[in-house]
Formats: structure tokens, C-alpha cells, sequence
């Protein structure tokens, strides 16, 4: 069986995109949702932080380290147990996103940290001489401060996600990275492989550009001219395919 | 609450005895490597009396304990040892066991008004919202915050800027923001952090004028640290002046200027000039209030027909009043001239006898930057 024709392509090349944006899309938002707490509680509790708190700082810090560390194939084998305790199976689409979402968290949250960590320390000082407390300090200050960098972090983890999630396909989850493996290099279908390279390429830039003109709206919502250049979401293209 | 934003009818400064922020024995002291390393003294026992309505600058260079004292007053910074009044309430209290501020110092400190150096506004917040952050923090409802934003930011001259951000303004304008914004919670205290070190003299005139002008029609006392005598010069009513974590100098601008060999004082009024020969006496005489305004030189000259040479004179009003110092050489050696240094005294001024080791240069950087 050869896959050449356009008319047999084009279903599974919807269905691939179909599962790639659903378990990118999920992983993202567990990936953000877990990783900003995560990386401000590293500034928070880092020594001359808020929450100043060695054993604390390490113990984040070491896990987050470890997580990071651990190649997305073996994490993914790793957490079967837990994503069969959190989704009742460890094959599909939905068991994807655990350890995507996993994976991706301590990425992000390294990401939150080094933006978090940008802020001016003087603006947490006067925010405490109001007489905010914590809580008001990463509300108020830290998160909206880094909201510019936050954007960019988020970009670039859901860049990276897709990357993963070429590696879904050894648990049967789908998606344009498996394509591009059973059909281009099992298969020697190469012409179906460039296509999915390519719609990849597309996807990875759209969502670069998206995320860059998001950053630098809200950098310039500041009144402050853009630092960013413009051609910045080609570079990360690059090394968005080179995850995948 | 809005009435004092209101048109604005100068009263003058009702500097009162009552002390506003008192610290006794303040000490600081912090290691520089967490456990290990020398211990570093940043405060070694400050006794500061600052009194209600009055503007008071603390004064030293870099590194000498400035900072953490003004960070120590509204507890930003924890003292070792020592304690913090502030309108008859004692902070130092307040602090809670862990590193975390309790509620009740929390609430000590949105009374508490502070202004800083780099302005430290929120670059992603209109001016106007900037403002409003310490209402929100305070709880007023939106309407409310706004129109007290608006209020404040009119008090300062910049109701026009309500809806630029930050970045779009001057360093005068930001620093004008962050006067608002510290007024907000209608502190009876003003901190000032080196509030116009980042800004040009032109613009520091400016801001050192609003706020004088805070002090006299709020009644706000203010406190503020410098490393620049034109500061404490042209709108301080009292001055401290530091040295490696201690006072070494303190009190109203006219009680430096009657403490003999006080480094303040020559330093407010510098008077240079060497006597022109070996057989001449210098004498430095302090005016104060009414004796400023009075002829005694010429007196003084024609009453023992003696020549006198005026060697270097620093005339200026603080505090709204006229007070000067003034070098003058006398022939002869002192011996000679005790009678005439008499007469000085007599019309009620203080009188200092230079000798060659008195004339040390001053110990104060005046006018100079960071």
C-alpha cells in the first residue's frame, strides 16, 4: 500500500494535526498551570526571597533538575503507572499528555523562574513598604512584570511540546511526529514524511510568530520600545524542528 | 479625606516637639555569606528623634549605614537590636517569628509613605494605576481609587499624565508618581530613599520644592537620606549626619551651626580661606536669626579701628531663616584681639578661633553625585 495520493493523504494528515493540537494543547495548559506556581515558588524561596527557604529552594530545585534531565522516552515509560492511575490506560492520546504534561512542567518553570528573577527587586520593596504581603507581591508585581517574558516562556514550551509529542507515537497517541516516523523512516514514504515536516515548520513558526507579537504587545502595552527582533520566530523554528 | 487634596492653603510648618519616628539604639548588623565571612555593621546603635512636622535629612556617604537605617525604620529591613517608633507606635513590636511581616506591621506600613531612588514604578501599570496599587492593597473600592488617584496625582502636578505609563516620562515625572503613590495611604511619615539622586539639579530643585510644599500644607513629616548637602541645605529643618553606622551629628540646622567644630555646619556653610600671614588671627562667626541681619563687621572695625578682611562667607536661609558663617582675618596674633573677639560675642554670635589643624577639609561630599 502507498500513500502518494493526495485524496488518501489528506485524512490522516487532519486526524495527525487533530491529535497533535489536542495533546499539545492539554500538556500546555498543565505544563503552565503547574509550572508558573512551581518557578516563582523556586524565586520565592530561593535565600533572599520572600519565602526564603534553603531545604525547601533545593528540594524544587533538585526535582526539577531531575525531571528535566530524564529523556522524554524514558519519562514517558517511566510514569506508566501514574498515567494509568490518572487516565485508566497508558495507550492513546490521553495517556500522551501525562507525561507530556509532566515532562513539560519543570521546563517551564525553569523558564518562569529566570523571567520571575528579571524583575526589579525595588518594585517588591514597594510593594512591601504599602504594606502588601506576599501573595499581593506576585499578583501585583511579579506576574504581571514578567507577563512580557511569561508569553515568551509559554512559546517556547509549547514549541517544545510538539517536539515531544513526535515521541507519543511509541504509545499509539498519533500525531504529525509519528507520522513522519511510521511513514517516512518505517515506511520509506519520504514524500508523506517532508509533507508532515513541513506542516510542522508551518505550525512551529505561526505559533512562534503568534507568541513573539504577543510578548511584544505587552512589552510595548509599557510604552517601552520593543527589544525583541523581528525575525526571531525563524530561528526558533529551527530549533523547534531539532527537538522533534 | 480628599479635602486636604483640595486647593492647597499654605500654612506654615507647625513643627511640633512631639516625636513622630524615634529609634533608640538601632542596630544592624548581617553577615555577608550567610554563616561564614565577617559580620558587617550596618547600624551600630542609632538614636534618631525625628519631630512631627518637620523635614529631617540624614546625611553620609556611601556605605555608611544610610540605607539600612531608613530601610530599618519602616522594617523592610529587621533590626538586630534596638527599637522603632513610629507615631507613638513601636514597630519593632510588630515583627512577626518568622521572616514573613504580620498583619498588624503590614497595616504600620501602609501609614507610612516611601519614595525612591529609581522611582520603582510598575512599568505595566498607567500612572494612574500606579497610584491606585497601594489603594487596592488598602482595599478601596475601584470608584473610590480612582478618584483618589486622580486627586493625588493632581496634588503633584500631573493629573494630564493619568494614562501614560511609566516609561513614557521624565525621571522628575516618575519621581513625581512615586510621591503620589506614596501619599496615598495619607501617611502622617515620608520616607525618602535618595529620592533625587537619579535626577538632574534642575529637576531635583523641583522635587525637593513639592516636597517642601507637602511638608508645610500636609503637615507630613518627612524623612529622607542623601548623600548630598544642597539637599539637606536647601529643605531640611533638622539634620543627622553619619558616619560608619553611627550619628556623629544631629539636631536642627540651627543647633549644628551652635555646636563648635561641628562638620555639619561647615559643611551647610563652608567658609575657605587661609590667614595671610603668620601674624593675623582668623575667627569664624556664626550668624543666626537677628544677628545676621545686623551690621557688626563694620561695626566691629569702626569701634576698634582695626582693618579687617573678610576671607570667605556662607550666607543662606534654612528653614526659613537667615543663618551664615563667615571668615574673617584680624591683625595681629589672638592675644591681641581678645577684646574684639569679645565685642563678637557680646552681639550674640558664636565665634570659633581657626587654628592651622582646624582647617581640615570637609568631611561631606557636597553636590556630588552617584
Amino acid at each position: 500500500m502507498s500513500t502518494t495520493d493526495w485524496s488518501e493523504m489528506q485524512p490522516l494528515l487532519t486526524q495527525a494535526c487533530r491529535d497533535t493540537f489536542y495533546m499539545v494543547g492539554w500538556s500546555a495548559l498543565v505544563a503552565v498551570a503547574g509550572g508558573l506556581p512551581l518557578g516563582i515558588l523556586l524565586v520565592l524561596t530561593d535565600r533572599g526571597g520572600l519565602l526564603s527557604n534553603t531545604v525547601a529552594n533545593k528540594v524544587v530545585g533538585q526535582l526539577v533538575n531531575v525531571a528535566r534531565s530524564m529523556p522524554f522516552i524514558i519519562l514517558m515509560i517511566a510514569l506508566m503507572g501514574f498515567t494509568r492511575w490518572i487516565t485508566g490506560t497508558t495507550i492513546g492520546r490521553d495517556a500522551a499528555i501525562v507525561p507530556l504534561a509532566i515532562g513539560a512542567i519543570p521546563f517551564f518553570a525553569r523558564l518562569v523562574e529566570t523571567a520571575v528573577r528579571e524583575v526589579d527587586g525595588g518594585l517588591v520593596e514597594a510593594v512591601q513598604a504599602m504594606g502588601g504581603n506576599t501573595w499581593t507581591v506576585v499578583r501585583k508585581v511579579l506576574v504581571p512584570e514578567s507577563l512580557p517574558s511569561l508569553v515568551s516562556s509559554t512559546t517556547t514550551t509549547i514549541v517544545a511540546l510538539i517536539g515531544y509529542s513526535a515521541m507519543a507515537g511509541t504509545v499509539g497517541a498519533g500525531g504529525l511526529g509519528d507520522i513522519a516516523i511510521r511513514y517516512g523512516y518505517q515506511r520509506f514514504e519520504t514524500q508523506l514524511m517532508w509533507i508532515t515536516v513541513a506542516i510542522l515548520a508551518v505550525v512551529i513558526s505561526l505559533i512562534q510568530f503568534a507568541g513573539d507579537c504577543t510578548a511584544r504587545a505587552l512589552y510595548r502595552r509599557g510604552g517601552r520600545s520593543s527589544p525583541a527582533p523581528a525575525l526571531r520566530f525563524l530561528k526558533a523554528a529551527t530549533a523547534g524542528s531539532r527537538t522533534a | 479625606m480628599h479635602s486636604r487634596t483640595g486647593t492647597p492653603t499654605p500654612v506654615h510648618p507647625t513643627v511640633t516637639e512631639t516625636p513622630v519616628i524615634t529609634t533608640s539604639g538601632l542596630t544592624k548588623t548581617y553577615r555577608a555569606h550567610r554563616s561564614h565571612g565577617p559580620e558587617v555593621t550596618a547600624l551600630d546603635g542609632v538614636d534618631l528623634h525625628v519631630r512631627e512636622g518637620e523635614v529631617f535629612g540624614v546625611i553620609g556617604q556611601s556605605g555608611a549605614g544610610k540605607s539600612s537605617l531608613i530601610r530599618c525604620i519602616n522594617l523592610l529591613e529587621r533590626p538586630t537590636a534596638g527599637t522603632v517608633t513610629v507615631d507613638g507606635q513601636d514597630l519593632t513590636a510588630l515583627v512577626g517569628r518568622g521572616r514573613r511581616a504580620s498583619r498588624a506591621l503590614r497595616e504600620a506600613r501602609s501609614r507610612i509613605g516611601m519614595v525612591f531612588q529609581h522611582f520603582n514604578l510598575l512599568s505595566s501599570r498607567t500612572v494612574r494605576d500606579n497610584v491606585e496599587l497601594p489603594l487596592e492593597i488598602l482595599g478601596m473600592s475601584g470608584r473610590d481609587r480612582s478618584r483618589k488617584a486622580l486627586d493625588l496625582l493632581d496634588l503633584v502636578g500631573l493629573a494630564d499624565k493619568a494614562d501614560a505609563h511609566p516609561a513614557q516620562l521624565s525621571g522628575g515625572q516618575k519621581q513625581r508618581v512615586g510621591i503620589a503613590r506614596a501619599l496615598a495611604g495619607d501617611p502622617k511619615v515620608l520616607l525618602s530613599d535618595e529620592a533625587t539622586s537619579a535626577l538632574d539639579p534642575e529637576t531635583t530643585r523641583s522635587i525637593l520644592q513639592l516636597l517642601r510644599d507637602l511638608n508645610r500644607q500636609l503637615g507630613l513629616t518627612v524623612l529622607l537620606i542623601t548623600h548630598e548637602m544642597d539637599v539637606v541645605k536647601s529643605i531640611c529643618d533638622s539634620a543627622a549626619l553619619m558616619e560608619r553606622g553611627r550619628v556623629v551629628e544631629s539636631g536642627t540646622v540651627g543647633e549644628l551651626l551652635a555646636t563648635p567644630g561641628s562638620a555639619l555646619a561647615s559643611a551647610l556653610f563652608p567658609v575657605g580661606g587661609e590667614a595671610t600671614g603668620t601674624d593675623r588671627t582668623v575667627v569664624d562667626v556664626t550668624f543666626r536669626g537677628e544677628s545676621a541681619t545686623q551690621p557688626v563687621v563694620s561695626r566691629l572695625a569702626r569701634t576698634y579701628n582695626i582693618d579687617i578682611s573678610i576671607l570667605g562667607a556662607a550666607v543662606d536661609t534654612v528653614g526659613g531663616r537667615q543663618i551664615g558663617r563667615m571668615r574673617i582675618e584680624l591683625p595681629g596674633r589672638y592675644e591681641d584681639n581678645v577684646v574684639p573677639v569679645g565685642f563678637l560675642r557680646e552681639q550674640g554670635l558664636q565665634v570659633d578661633v581657626v587654628t592651622e589643624q582646624d582647617r581640615q577639609p570637609v568631611p561631606v561630599e557636597e553636590g556630588a553625585h552617584k
